[in-house]
Order: structure tokens, then C-alpha cells, then sequence
């Protein structure tokens, strides 16, 4: 029997189209509009201005406070303007607009294949340098990784957990990074064990990637302290508290960090990124994206320069096909409906999805049947028709005792739900309307 | 592009259930049942079933085109599982007439009168039923004796079932021993050999719709298995206690449209509690009232009435009995 | 017989018993209440709308009586026959203030406004709003899912199907601001309600660059300022690329109407220009010909031509 998470899951259609597809450069565009806010935190603050000659991996918008982001030019060239675009946020925001010349890196940053081992950054160094590369979780919640690594004073971190499971449907881009990239992948979770002075990590891997399973178990005989855990494959496994529940068997408290059970959990993208920035000074400013969709004539997986349209890598993966109804930022399941192919790919861009209309156009509302199945399948034990029904008529003080703060909106219950109620949109809203309130109560 | 892009809130793709393959999943798994009370009872049983289904549908059309002015939507299914679950709780020689009366009850008072599909408090078939019950009760108790195929529809041989005849020779003072010999055996109940309503006697056909249920995820076990597991037990040790007072659980679980109520009628979605622990302390109670109606009270069978009674308590059991949290503190 | 008569009987006796308990068990337990809260009530005009501020009614008059001064309260559905009414049953003087009523400050219609995208979410501007910045260019406009609709418990707004718009109907618009609060983009705006309900407001609140905005919306403020400088009483201010009016400075000259470039000021309720300034037509005889009470085509058929000689057709 497999390891999972504790109560509710689901597990849609996998559609994991673009497995066998190797991660291939995205040319670079002409263009790239790097938004200064592409993270959970307040946003960077702009320290270039329009006409400034910018190289790959130049620092272009300061981190503006702990939980924030340093922001690097992904193109050499010059600013072309600074100026409010729409972005994948879905509301227009400051951007940095760079018009590419040549492609010409900062010289300190090393462009080499070679492997590098040895990890020589002391812990605060690793911290600092994570902090300085602007790197954030590349699962798709982009919360700054150096403030993961910065456990409280009094608490203690015992575990590492690498989150590998992907259990997003069609995405592949983390899979690949396994197959492709084992050995950096190793000695960035090995860069991270040091930062937080644990010995131990784990990798928890879906077993619908049977050789990613085999190959990481192969490569981790080398390195000490790292364990490959296979889990089933169940959604939403990925979330950061069904993790820790499935490969250490504890549960987070309501409203509690996953440091309380002493785990850290990052993810493998997130991982490969560390070994760049530690081992060969790389700041984050492309990473690797699966463009996907069942129309879609190249289901593929891209690392792209930070900045660059959504239309590129569309256009690199065979073009919009003639059916498409919705494109998603991310997976089908937590991912962001985008309203536009101009809008740039971001650091938390894990994928593109181009769903067909009819398999993503909803369907008209039924009454709720009281099926109980939203209860059954959601993974944190809420009721979510009850929360619908109180986010609806603004009983805010009965969400938040019935702990809607606990939902982490993976949408098990909109995606379970017979009736096709729209649960997590008013759940979502409920949750914003709660977490108001509450701010304002402190 | 010329259509525009849609944009909405996560998640993107839906699992592709839908209200009409639950609903028509229950039916499918009533058809063993259903089929096996046509072979059983022959003419009659189909007349009852037509007459049910169609006069639901054609109330709930009526009630919601002309009386509520609402959306129609007797396409989602839940009239056809209403009309064959009436169907299933009375004789099959029951008339025309009353069968429509019972629809009726089932429909307008039981449904449509507390809003539709989703905010009935009580499992609208057993509303009508237990309606009928109490209305017609000659029509309602005298079970037509099967002449398989060929049994005609009205003027038919009629006798007992098995609970009556226990109940009514416990009362008259015969020891449940002698009693036992006039009711049918184990195996036989179990196959559907014994006087009853058209849906309750067939043991087999309706676990082979359970199996199926479960197979489709269309219900959980909770349900049923509370049901079923508090009736055996009770009745257990009733029967320990005093054999010759008490029939032992095999006998109850069998008899009395129990597995009718535990598998078809309890699991109505819209009148069970929510959660997994609501669900088994709804399906315990509904155990426990069975056997206090069956043993101690004035009816011979009890399953409806437990039902109707649990019915009552699901929305404080959905309001009391949370899920449990993840990350919750165990105690 | 006898069984029927001491049914009677019987019955008779319990009633009278349970009055008596009834009466005594009243006595003890009465709460003091104001009276005067009672006859507040009555005054009020019951609709519980909320758009005083209070829960309810009732609330409402138990915070009249306890108050010194009710100059502060108003009951937006009464208006100020009721104020007056209920200041006079509590001795209080009570001024009257300016009738208000709910203006849709968007006129970003399907032609004016065209779609990008289509939104397939929940229907409700909240949800909408917090997904993204709507379906069209614009992200300060209406998002037409009617939650203000939804919100009004009057009747009195409507959504237009053609424009995708909300419309107030103003003869039953009581001005509570259930419609304002339900706004996730603040778009509905209380205003005076100003003489023969004549009012001129600015129908746009996009707060984007000129150009952007207008490439958005045809009918957006673009915040060019010609509007504030043509305006003689500093009623008009810019700020953040949108014009505003400040209905206590306005004098209804519609000078500004005529100089948008984009038509996003509307007049309501005016009479119709006339070519020739010398028929200038005389506010206190003449009637506007038809009270209009849908803002959004107010605006389109108004002859640029005219100007400040219209400047006293109001009637202050």
C-alpha cells in the first residue's frame, strides 16, 4: 500500500501529454515585460529606469522587504519603458519592459554543464545567496524561498520534503527536471538540508512517474541522507500540508506553518533553482514550463527567459489550436485563467494549459443534491456546500468557525460537485471576506 | 481567434458527474429488484411501477410548470427514483387509483412543497408510502401471493408476511418455535420468496444493486452498513436474551423491506446527513428505531418510520456532527 | 349530554387559569420601554432597509430616542417629511437634508466597451473582481453580474440587457445604498438628487491613462481637465486621471457636458437644447418633457453646438 494523505483526494484524469518530451530553450523574443511583483509579498521596487543598458541575470527590482523578491533581467539589452500591463495576476501591474539586444550574461554567473558537487556556502551564505537570486517556490504559490529557509528562533526544523509529486494533471514540467536534471536536483536538496541544518530529506514522488522513481532512487545512493518516497497518485498531494501528512504521517495544526511538525517543504524546481544560484551564481530568470492541451499539435515542456509572452511558447508548441476555450496559467485543477496570450510568463509560470471550450466551459448550476461528496473528497475535512451557502449570505462569523481559512482552494469540491456549484469561487471569496475581518480585528 | 477566451475562477475541468448519472445510477440498480418483483408478481407489479413513475413525472411536470412556475427539470431523474421506490413499498395489487394518490403525497408534499430536488427533509417516496399506510391500510397490508408470470392484477390470492405473521402469533400467544414453521426459510427470503411489497422481498437483487452502487461510488457504505450492523446486533441480543420471544437477526435483516430501507431509501442523498460519522450515527439510528417499532410497537414493521424519524434529525446531526479536520488536535 | 358540557366546562376553567398566570407572570416580568419607541417605529417607514446605519427599524428609533440630537440621522427612504415628523414627536428640530439618489457611474455598454474575454465564473461582481480585472479592458467599470441588483430591496434597479448595464429606477430609488455597498468597484455613488431631480455627474470612474482608458472604453474620462477648466464654481476635480463633481459646488451649468471629449459627463433630466440660444427656454414654465430616468442614453444626442446660455436654466 502506497503512502497518501490522510482524508478526502481525488484523482482526475492525469493527461500527462508531455512526459516524453525533453525541456528545449524557447528562443529568446524581442520583448520581454518583467512584472515586479511576481511573488507572494509585497512588490520589488524598480531600480533601473527607461534607456538603462541591462545584461542576463542584473539585478532590476529590489526585494522591498523579508517577505519579498529580488527580480533579475532574463535578456540583455535596454529598458525600453516601465509601465502598468496586464499580467497573469488577471489586473495590470508594474512592469519592466526591456528591448532585447545580443544575449549577453553577467560574467560571474557560470554558464558551464559541469556538475558541481561541493558545496562550499556556509549556511547563512546558501540563505543569503537564495535570498539575492530572487528565487521563490516554483510550484506555482511563489512564496519567497529564503523565508522557508529562515526558521523562527525557537522552533527547529528536522525534516526536509521535496515536493516531486506534480500532482497537478498535464503538468510535466518538474518531472522532467527529475529526469533531466537528477544529479542538481540532489546536490540543491543537499544545498537546502545545510541551510536548515537537517540531515535528513525526503523526495515524495507520484507513482505515475515510475522513472523518475527509479532514476532519482538510483542517483540519491550518492549523496547522503536524502530518501526517494514513492506515494500514490492523488490529488491534491502537492499541497504543502497533504505532503507532510503522506511522507511523515503528521498533520499541521489549523493555521500553523509546516515547521510546527518540524518539516520544511520545498519544491524540486525550486531545488534545481538553489543549485543554480549556490553552485553557479545564477539569479532565477528562466525556468522550465510545460505548454500543453489536448488540441495542442506539440505538447512540450520549454525553459523560457523570465518575461517572455505566453504567445511564444504557444507559437513554439505548434500555435493555438482552433477549439481552445480557456488558457490556463498553471494546471487545470489551481491554475489561473489568463485573458489575453500577451500577457509575460513569470517565475511562477509552471505550465500552460490550452483546454478545448468543451471540456472547460461549465455548466448551468443545479440545486444542491446534499450528496455529501464535496465533504468526502475535501482533503482538509471542511464541509464545503455549508461554506458556499455562508460565504453566499455573509454569515462571515460562521465561516470562519467552520474554518474556512483552512481551505487551501484545490478545488476537489467544485471538481467533485454533480450539481456543477461553483463551491470554491464563493469559498474563495468567503475566505478573502474572513481574512479581512480578521486582519482588521488584530 | 474569433470566440473569446473564457476566463473563471480554479479549478478548469470538471469530473463529468452530474445529478442525472447519480440519479440514473440508483435506478440501474434497483432494475435486479425491479425486475425480479415483474417476475415474481408478473402483471401487477408492472401496472403498480408504470403507474408510480408516471404519475410522478407528471406531478412533479404540473406542480412545477403551472403551480411554482419554475424551471421544469423532471429530466434530472429523481421522479423516476421516487416513482419506482413507491412502487417498491407497496403490494403490487394495490389500485390504480391509490397508487396516484400516493404519487401525489410523494411528490407535492413531500417535495415540492419544501422547494424541489435538494430541500426535502423527508425521503418523498416514503412520505407517500407511509401516507398510504395509514390512509388505506387494507389495501396496503394484504399481499398478493405469488403465481409467478401469469399472477393476474387485482383479484389475487393474498396472504402475509412473514414479520405479520410473527408479530401476530407473538400476540396471540403461539411460541415463536411453532411459528417458525409458517414462515418461509432463510434462503427463501433471501432469494424473494415470501409475501411482501413489490421491492422488499427480493434480498439478493437489491445487495447486487448495493454492490453496484458502491462499485460506482454513487453511494458509500456508511449507510447501509450502520443500518444493516445495528439491527443484526440488537437484535441479537434480544434474541439471546429470549429466543422464544425474539426472532433472531437474520430473520429481521431479511424481512420487512430492511435491506429496501438500509440500501435505497436511507441513502437518499438529499435526506442523509453530510458527513461520514453523520452518516453512521443517522444509519444506527435508524437501526435502533426499526427494532424498537418492530419488537415493542404496534406495526409489524418499522423501516419506513425509522426512516422518516432520522429524516427529521439529519439537519441537527449535519449541524452537530463536524467532519474530521485535518490537523484537528486528537484528544 | 353531560360529557359535552363538562368538556365545555373544563376547557373553560383551564383558560381562565392560564389567563390569570398569564397575567400576573406579564406583571412581574415587564421590561420598561421607552414609548416613544413604539411611536418612532410607527413614524418610520418600516422598509428595514439599513440604509441608516442601524439594524432595522426598530434600531433605528431606539437610537432616535436615546440621542440629543438627531441632526446627524436621516432615514433615507422617508426623507425629510419623515424626519421632521419623527423630530417632532421627539421635540427636536430637524433640518432637512437634500434628497439623494443612486447614480450607475459607468456607461461602458457592449458598443461603448468592447469584450476581451468572457467570464465563466460564479455570477457575482465579487468574485469576478477578485479573479481579475473584468471582461473588458477596462478594470475600473461595471463588471454587469448585478450583485447591486441582487442587493436592492426596493425594485428599483434593473439590469439592462442591451447595454449589460444596471439602471436605477429613480421614482423608486430610496437612496438606502445597499447597491453602493454591494459594488466591488464602487461604480454606484449616492448624489443629490438636485432640483426637478436635475443632476450632472461624471460617468466613468477609470482612474487608467488617458490613452489606455480610452482604448478600453470610448465613453471613459480620460482625465484631459478641460472639463475643470471650463467649470466657474471649482465644482470639477482631477485626480488619478478621472474627473469627479462635487454635487455641493455644482450649479448645473452643463458647460462641462459640453466640452468631454469622450460624452463621459451626463446631464439627467434636463430639457432638451435648442439650436437657437435666443429661445432659452424659462426653468420655472417649462417641464422637461419626459422625466428620463435611464442614465446611459442621456449623453448622445446633445448638440455640442449649445453653451453658457443654458447657464441659468436651472432653477436656483
Amino acid at each position: 500500500m502506497l503512502k497518501t494523505f490522510s482524508i478526502g483526494g481525488i484523482h482526475p484524469a492525469e493527461n500527462k501529454l508531455s512526459a516524453e518530451s525533453a525541456i528545449q530553450a524557447l528562443p529568446i523574443p524581442q520583448m520581454v515585460s518583467i512584472p515586479i511583483s511576481q511573488h507572494i509579498g509585497a512588490p520589488a521596487t524598480a531600480i533601473v529606469k527607461k534607456g538603462d543598458e541591462v545584461k542576463v541575470g542584473q539585478l532590476i527590482a529590489k526585494s522591498s522587504g523579508f517577505v519579498s523578491a529580488n527580480i533579475h533581467s532574463s535578456v540583455s539589452g535596454a529598458v525600453f519603458k516601465l509601465d502598468d500591463i496586464m499580467d497573469a495576476s488577471g489586473f495590470r501591474r508594474t512592469s519592466i519592459i526591456i528591448k532585447v539586444d545580443g544575449d549577453e550574461w553577467l560574467e560571474h554567473i557560470d554558464r558551464s554543464e559541469e556538475l558541481v558537487k561541493d558545496i562550499k556556502a556556509s549556511k547563512e551564505e546558501i540563505i543569503k545567496q537564495v535570498g539575492d537570486a530572487g528565487i521563490v517556490g516554483l510550484g506555482g504559490a511563489t512564496f519567497p524561498a529564503h523565508v522557508k529557509l529562515s526558521v523562527p528562533p525557537g522552533k527547529t526544523a528536522e525534516v526536509l520534503i521535496i515536493n516531486a509529486v506534480e500532482c497537478e494533471p498535464y503538468l510535466t514540467s518538474d518531472h522532467r527536471i527529475m529526469l533531466e536534471k537528477g544529479d542538481e536536483v540532489l546536490v540543491g536538496t543537499q544545498i537546502l538540508m545545510k541551510a536548515l541544518e537537517v540531515n535528513k530529506a525526503i523526495i515524495g514522488i507520484e507513482n505515475n512517474k515510475p522513472d523518475a522513481i527509479a532514476h532519482l532512487t538510483k542517483l540519491a545512493a550518492n549523496y547522503n541522507g536524502i530518501e526517494i518516497c514513492p506515494l500514490k497518485t492523488q490529488y491534491p498531494q502537492g499541497g504543502e500540508k497533504q505532503l507532510i501528512s503522506a511522507t511523515i504521517k503528521r498533520e499541521v495544526p489549523s493555521g500553523a506553518l509546516p515547521i510546527e511538525v518540524g518539516a520544511v517543504v520545498q519544491n524540486v524546481g525550486t531545488a534545481y533553482a538553489v543549485y543554480e544560484a549556490v553552485q553557479k551564481n545564477k539569479p532565477l530568470f528562466e525556468r522550465v514550463a510545460t505548454v500543453t492541451g489536448k488540441s495542442l499539435k506539440n505538447p512540450s515542456n520549454w525553459m523560457f527567459r523570465i518575461g517572455t509572452p505566453v504567445k511564444d511558447i504557444i507559437e513554439a508548441a505548434g500555435g493555438m489550436p482552433e477549439d481552445t476555450g480557456k488558457i490556463v496559467g498553471g494546471g487545470p485543477m489551481m491554475g489561473k485563467a489568463l485573458s489575453s496570450i500577451d500577457v509575460p510568463l513569470t517565475k511562477g509560470s509552471s505550465g500552460l494549459l490550452l483546454l478545448p471550450k468543451e471540456e472547460t466551459a461549465r455548466k448551468a448550476t443545479k440545486a444542491c443534491i446534499r450528496c455529501g461528496k464535496c465533504v468526502s473528497v475535501c482533503p482538509m475535512g471542511l464541509e464545503p456546500y455549508l461554506l458556499m451557502v455562508c460565504a453566499d449570505k455573509k454569515d462571515y462569523e460562521r465561516l470562519e468557525k467552520d474554518a474556512v481559512m483552512d481551505c487551501i482552494e484545490c478545488g476537489s469540491c467544485s471538481f467533485t460537485c454533480p450539481a456543477h456549484r461553483p463551491l470554491l469561487d464563493y469559498i474563495r471569496l468567503g475566505k478573502g471576506k474572513v481574512a479581512q475581518i480578521m486582519r482588521a480585528r488584530k | 481567434m474569433n470566440t473569446k477566451v473564457l476566463v473563471a475562477p480554479s479549478p478548469h475541468v470538471h469530473s463529468g458527474d452530474s445529478i442525472q448519472k447519480n440519479m440514473y445510477g440508483v435506478v440501474f440498480a434497483m432494475l435486479p429488484a425491479l425486475l425480479f418483483s415483474f417476475f415474481y408478481f408478473g402483471l401487477g407489479a408492472l401496472v403498480v411501477t408504470l403507474t408510480a413513475v408516471a404519475s410522478c413525472y407528471l406531478f412533479e411536470f404540473l406542480i412545477q410548470k403551472y403551480i411554482l412556475k419554475t424551471e421544469v427539470t423532471i429530466n434530472d431523474g429523481s421522479a423516476l427514483i421516487t416513482g419506482i421506490l413507491l412502487a417498491f413499498n407497496v403490494p403490487s395489487n394495490l389500485p390504480i387509483w391509490i397508487i396516484m394518490i400516493g404519487a401525489l403525497v410523494a411528490i407535492g408534499i413531500g417535495k415540492m412543497t419544501f422547494g424541489g430536488l435538494g430541500n426535502n427533509v423527508f425521503n418523498p417516496a416514503l412520505v407517500g408510502r407511509v401516507f398510504l399506510l395509514i390512509s388505506f391500510p387494507v389495501q396496503m397490508t394484504s399481499w398478493p401471493v405469488s403465481k409467478g408470470l401469469t399472477s393476474g392484477y387485482i383479484d389475487v390470492e393474498t396472504g402475509a408476511t412473514p414479520l405479520a405473521i410473527i408479530k401476530e402469533g407473538l400476540k396471540s400467544g403461539q411460541s415463536l418455535s411453532s411459528l417458525m414453521d409458517k414462515i418461509p426459510s432463510n434462503m427463501d427470503m433471501f432469494l424473494g420468496n415470501m409475501g411482501g411489497s413489490m421491492g422488499e422481498i427480493a434480498g439478493a437483487a437489491l445487495v447486487l444493486g448495493l454492490i453496484y452502487m458502491l462499485i460506482r461510488k454513487i453511494i458509500t457504505w456508511h449507510i447501509p452498513v450502520a443500518v444493516i450492523g445495528s439491527v443484526a446486533i440488537l437484535t441479537g441480543i434480544l434474541h439471546m436474551a429470549d429466543p422464544e420471544a425474539y426472532a433472531g437477526p437474520v430473520f429481521h435483516i431479511l424481512t420487512g423491506g430492511l435491506l429496501l430501507g438500509a440500501i435505497f431509501m436511507a441513502t437518499d442523498y438529499v435526506t442523509s446527513p453530510m458527513s461520514n460519522k453523520g452518516m453512521i450515527i443517522y444509519g444506527v439510528g435508524i437501526g435502533v428505531l426499526t427494532v424498537v417499532i418492530r419488537v415493542f410497537g404496534a406495526y409489524p414493521e418499522g423501516v419506513s418510520f425509522a426512516i422518516l424519524i432520522m429524516n427529521a434529525f439529519v439537519p441537527l446531526i449535519n449541524v452537530y456532527v463536524k467532519p474530521k479536520r485535518f490537523g484537528e488536535k486528537r484528544k | 349530554m353531560s360529557i359535552i358540557a363538562i368538556t365545555i366546562l373544563a376547557l373553560c376553567a383551564i383558560g381562565v387559569t392560564a389567563a390569570i398566570i398569564l397575567y400576573f407572570v406579564a406583571q412581574k416580568f415587564k421590561v420598561y420601554e421607552d414609548p416613544r419607541i413604539d411611536e418612532v417605529e410607527e413614524a418610520l417607514p418600516a422598509a428595514n432597509c439599513g440604509g441608516c446605519g442601524y439594524p432595522g427599524c426598530r434600531g433605528f428609533a431606539e437610537a432616535l430616542v436615546k440621542a440629543d440630537d438627531i441632526s446627524n440621522f436621516n432615514c433615507p427612504v422617508g426623507g425629510a417629511a419623515v424626519m421632521s415628523h419623527v423630530g417632532a414627536l421627539l421635540g427636536h428640530e430637524v433640518k432637512a437634508a437634500d434628497p439623494t439618489v443612486a447614480v450607475v457611474r459607468c456607461n461602458g455598454t457592449c458598443e461603448n466597451r468592447p469584450k476581451t474575454n468572457q467570464y465563466d465564473g460564479a455570477a457575482s461582481c465579487s468574485i469576478a473582481a477578485s479573479l481579475y480585472s473584468g471582461e473588458t479592458g477596462c478594470q475600473h467599470g461595471c463588471l454587469g453580474l448585478g450583485e447591486c441588483v441582487e442587493a436592492c430591496n426596493f425594485d428599483a434597479m434593473y439590469m439592462d440587457e442591451e447595454t449589460g448595464l444596471p439602471v436605477i429606477i429613480e421614482d423608486k430609488c430610496v437612496s438606502c445604498g445597499a447597491c453602493v455597498k454591494a459594488c466591488p468597484n464602487n461604480i454606484i455613488e449616492l448624489r443629490k438628487k438636485g432640483p426637478k431631480s436635475r443632476r450632472i455627474f461624471v460617468s466613468c470612474v477609470n482612474k487608467d491613462k488617458g490613452a489606455v482608458a480610452k482604448k478600453a472604453c470610448n465613453v471613459a474620462c480620460i482625465g484631459c481637465r478641460k472639463c475643470e477648466k471650463e467649470c466657474p464654481f471649482d465644482a470639477i476635480t482631477v485626480e488619478n486621471n478621472l474627473a469627479y463633481i462635487d454635487y455641493n459646488k455644482c450649479k448645473l451649468c452643463r458647460k462641462c457636458v459640453v466640452v468631454c471629449p469622450t460624452n463621459a459627463i451626463h446631464e439627467l433630466n434636463f430639457p432638451p437644447r435648442k439650436e437657437k440660444p435666443a429661445a432659452k427656454p424659462d426653468a420655472k414654465t417649462v417641464k422637461p418633457a419626459t422625466a428620463k430616468t435611464e442614465v446611459k442614453d442621456a449623453p448622445k444626442a446633445e448638440p455640442k453646438a449649445n453653451d453658457s446660455k443654458e447657464e441659468t436654466s436651472d432653477n436656483k
